[in-house]
């Protein structure tokens, strides 16, 4: 009885993961549409050079600040993989190693907070 | 609604991480007390269901783009504490790996999105609901006005650390060191999109989920 429930409960708990991986294939469309719309990006998350297009220059400490991190992968995106298919599959490959990364992070935060505690394996 | 680097000079961006950071050992001492191993599955879940409702970017027609977050809907499965953490490891991991979001903004972001926006969007959740079953009406609104208020708390408290650095920090040439838009501009721009089309995908995303799970897996959700 209690395996059978055991069961029952990962399948389900199976299901919520596929559901992330669905969101995660479909996240291409959080470009498409967009796109479609002549939408641009959020409002005050510019860059240096679309800020200075709308402010009309760029503040001295926003630009040393912003130039302070050079992040892995910017904006979800792969160099020269910018536009059309190619973004939409650089979008979805940022999904899975952001999903990734975030899984492994969690489980390593649990696991370090329940140190030294049973059934934390 | 993620502030880059740069948009906050260091006075905000300092003050919020030195406020973050005590809510993150509150809310890690929470976990530790009252979460099971088997529930850490379900913490992973929600960073990553809050990572990647996030990359789902939705338009103004000619305008600006701005996305849900999740905050208020995570909580009402795996807690508010819990569900801070869960957004905050999302955010972190966003301004880290792809530059969406600073760095030193992340104190900022957390505050806002991860704790502001879950703490209160769940609050009131809970006031709506009260005790009422798990499969009640009563949760479904309760969790679509949180969720709608949740979200604009945060886009009001984006708003107004952007807006207040004009005041806070000028240049020896009287021009803004940081983010140059006064309140006056922020608060409006922020705020409406958020009003009108933010907060409702917000608050339509965490209802229609909230209730697929309470037809397929209403023990999932804490009573």
């Amino acid at each position: 009885m209690k395996s059978s429930k055991l069961k029952v409960k990962t399948l389900w708990f199976k299901k919520l993961w596929i559901g992330i991986g669905i969101l995660v294939l479909l996240s291409p469309l959080g470009l498409i549409i967009p796109d479609l719309l002549k939408a641009g990006g959020a409002w005050g998350e510019w860059g240096t050079n679309e800020i200075e297009k709308v402010a009309g220059y760029v503040p001295h400490g926003l630009k040393k600040l912003s130039e302070l991190w050079s992040a892995l992968i910017p904006d979800y995106a792969f160099s020269g993989w910018d536009r059309g298919i190619k973004s939409y599959i650089a979008y979805i490959i940022s999904g899975l190693i952001g999903v990734a990364i975030i899984v492994g992070v969690t489980y390593l935060f649990a696991k370090i907070l329940k140190r030294g505690e049973r059934g934390m394996n | 609604m993620h502030i880059p680097d740069g948009y906050l000079g260091p006075i905000t961006y300092g003050s919020l991480w030195a406020a973050i950071a005590p809510i993150w050992f509150y809310a890690s001492k929470k976990i530790k007390e009252t979460m099971k191993a088997s529930q850490v599955p379900f913490l992973a879940l929600g960073a990553a269901f809050s990572f990647v409702i996030m990359m789902f970017n939705v338009p103004i027609p000619g305008g600006a783009t701005g996305h849900a977050t999740g905050a208020t809907l995570i909580a009402i499965f795996i807690g508010p504490w819990a569900a801070i953490m869960a957004v905050s490891i999302a955010l972190i991991i966003q301004a880290l790996i792809f530059g969406d979001g600073g760095i030193t903004a992340i104190g900022a972001n957390c505050f806002n999105i991860g704790f502001a926006g879950v703490l209160v969007g769940y609050r009131i959740y809970r006031l709506i609901a009260g005790k009422s079953d798990v499969t009640s009406r009563k949760r479904v609104i309760g969790a679509g006005i949180g969720a709608y208020i949740g979200i604009n708390l945060a886009a009001f408290l984006t708003a107004f650390e952007l807006g207040i650095q004009t005041v806070l920090h000028v240049g020896a040439d009287g021009r803004p060191l940081y983010s140059p838009f006064p309140l006056s501009i922020t608060i409006p721009a922020i705020m409406l999109e958020h009003i009108f089309l933010f907060g409702i995908v917000e608050a339509l995303v965490t209802v229609l989920v909230l209730l697929y799970i309470q037809k397929s897996h209403p023990e999932l959700i804490r009573g």
